[in-house]
């Protein structure tokens, strides 16, 4: 943080709270780096425990995959029900199972999914980059709008903007997903017809060559400006869809922080010192104020993974969330187990990085 | 001749009056003690005079500083007194000081904008002052947060960023009421002694008289608003005219000095 730290070799850096006296520069940059090193190792350990809930919850679930997988006919035959078994693993103990997902996980093999007759791996990296554009440009749209209309309600507020803002975001928070985006495809696309319908792209257009499964980027990245165009046109609606949710939350939160660290006597002493308004609102109250939004993003940020899955549904969206619906009700259980990992690692990298930014914006954090 | 003169200063919020006529006047190279019980309206009189009032204060009278008024100059013209010109130190210095940025950070910034300094000018005169208010190492600690320092070290690290751009003025709220009160006597004499060098104009906010009676020039009482009683500690203190004044001298434990 400070341009003038050096990477020092003096090992006692951070260890304790210093008190003042001792010598030796306070080493910044080691701390943090052993504070992103403990955080990372934790992760690893939860992605373990990651792989081992879904697979416990998956195999919990009261239904036999035989029976949703193969015909009457077929079911009738035992040798045919056992083959099957044994040719999906299901026959071996539920620890021994456990431990060849595991294996296989590591290898980057999560198994066939029973209903596509792929590997699982294959069809995640088919669905998962839909969804994390999809996600990703809510996520964008929530976290800038939501906190820029938070710090504009709490400094107008109890005046004209902060009334609106405020009833805004109880809305967003109030009204169901599912319920807006079906509204939203109903205006917009069927009666008013200023948006694009379903899917990621015009149906007349083809994919652009695949580079990072978003299509907005390789569009983008092989010059297809028509295709560029009409991805975003189609990414835009069910996003905003998505991201009402958020916005209306991280707004509220916003709010609430700017306001309570503007009460602060730290601001009052910045005031006190003459700093302009701009140089207090960024340095000193906004980067207080960024820990409680940081921790209610990363949560928010979860449920809108959630919220994913009615969208997509409405939307024709061909993401996770449909793979997702269509596994879980076909009781295709490497395809749902390959859905939970990939969840769970999302959820695991949004902590990752709440966890991570804490301690950038808090030294308290990283000097304990 | 006054510095820095406080004439019928009235502030009121939510139509509550908090000061019904204030009248002080500041030295260079005084400290102007200013006591009186919780509720006062200390507090509320050095904020006035920077402009840092409560949201919804109603403010009126003068305040002025050489040819001018504080209480109505504008905006940007205020923010160049401020921390120029008039500085001030709060109570605790657990919670003035941003806990998440660095002491040199919060020295130097005002510095550089007040003072057009560069990066490494800043650093520099920063270093200076943390030794001139005695923090140890003052190369090290510039680098440190406060949650690193104990509760004297902040106040004096708040002590330094109040005089980083030369101030001539200096508004104490009870600087020492939060610190222990074997820290206490040390922030005193350094603030003391800063006046003495500095030949700054302190206005020490506090209640407590045993601090007043160890550092201030002159004595100011204030009750409900009002400032009951002015004179040289001395004389405030020993032979007080004002009623209150004897009574808050007699809810002493033992003896004043």
């Amino acid at each position: 943080m400070s341009p003038t730290s050096v990477p020092s070799k003096d090992l006692k850096a951070g260890t304790a709270p210093r008190k003042p006296g001792r010598t030796g520069r306070a080493g910044h940059r080691s701390p943090l780096v052993r504070f992103l090193v403990r955080r990372v190792l934790t992760a690893l350990l939860l992605a373990v425990g990651i792989t081992l809930v879904t697979f416990v919850l998956t195999n919990l679930v009261p239904g036999d995959p035989v029976s949703a997988n193969l015909g009457q006919q077929a079911l009738g035959d035992p040798a045919i029900v056992a083959q099957w078994r044994a040719e999906h693993g299901l026959d071996k103990p539920l620890p021994e199972q456990y431990l060849l997902h595991l294996k296989g996980v590591v290898q980057g093999d999560l198994g066939m999914s029973q209903q596509s007759h792929r590997p699982v791996l294959d069809d995640l990296a088919e669905f998962v980059p839909a969804t994390l554009e999809l996600a990703g440009v809510a996520i964008l749209i929530s976290l800038v709008s939501g906190v820029a209309f938070g710090v504009i309600a709490a400094l107008r507020r109890d005046r004209l903007s902060d009334h609106l803002l405020r009833v805004l975001s109880l809305i967003g928070i109030s009204v169901p997903t599912f319920w807006l985006a079906l509204m939203a495809f109903y205006v917009f696309f069927y009666r008013l017809q200023i948006t694009p319908g379903s899917g990621r792209i015009d149906p007349s257009m083809s994919p652009p060559p695949h580079v990072t499964g978003l299509y907005t980027i390789d569009s983008a990245l092989s010059g297809q400006w028509d295709v560029f165009s009409s991805a975003v046109g189609h990414l835009l609606t069910p996003a905003l869809v998505l991201a009402l949710y958020t916005i209306g939350l991280l707004t509220r939160f916003t709010r609430s922080a700017v306001l309570e660290v503007l009460g602060q006597d730290y601001v009052r002493a910045a005031r006190a010192k003459g700093l302009p308004p701009r140089v207090i609102l960024l340095r000193y109250v906004l980067r207080s104020a960024l820990v409680p939004i940081i921790t209610v993003a990363g949560l928010a940020f979860g449920s809108l993974l959630s919220g994913t899955v009615l969208v997509e549904a409405i939307f024709a969206w061909p993401g996770v969330g449909q793979y997702a619906y269509k596994s879980a009700t076909t009781l295709d259980l490497p395809a749902v187990m390959g859905v939970g990992l990939v969840v769970g690692g999302v959820y695991l990298v949004i902590n990752l990085i709440v966890d991570v930014l804490y301690g950038v914006i808090d030294p308290r954090v990283r000097l304990q | 001749m006054s510095l820095l003169a406080i004439s019928d200063l009235k502030v009121s919020i939510g139509g509550k009056e908090i000061l019904r006529g204030v009248d002080l006047d500041l030295r260079s190279g005084r400290v102007h003690g200013l006591a009186g019980e919780s509720g006062s309206g200390k507090t509320m009189t050095g904020l006035a005079v920077l402009g840092l009032l409560p949201h919804g204060a109603r403010v009126s009278g003068r305040v002025t500083l050489g040819e001018r008024d504080l209480l109505t100059l504008p905006p940007k013209e205020l923010n160049a007194v401020r921390g120029g010109e008039i500085a001030m130190i709060f109570q605790d210095p657990a919670t003035s000081l941003h806990p998440m940025l660095s002491v040199g950070r919060q020295i130097t910034e005002h510095m550089r904008h007040h003072l057009g300094l560069g990066r490494k000018q800043a650093r520099a005169r920063a270093v200076e002052l943390l030794g001139q208010v005695r923090i140890p190492a003052p190369e090290a600690a510039i680098d440190r947060y406060p949650h690193q320092f104990s509760g004297g070290m902040r106040q004096r690290v708040a002590i330094a960023i109040a005089l980083a751009c030369s101030p001539k003025v200096l508004i104490a709220d009870e600087p020492t009421t939060a610190l222990d009160v074997t820290v206490q006597a040390g922030v005193l004499r350094l603030l003391r002694g800063l006046c003495d060098d500095l030949d700054l104009a302190v206005l020490l906010v506090t209640h407590d008289l045993g601090v007043m009676s160890a550092v201030a020039d002159e004595v100011s009482v204030m009750r409900e608003g009002l400032v009951v009683e002015t004179g040289p500690r001395g004389q405030v203190l020993r032979d007080p005219s004002h009623p209150y004044t004897r009574a808050l001298l007699e809810s002493l434990p033992g003896e004043t000095s």
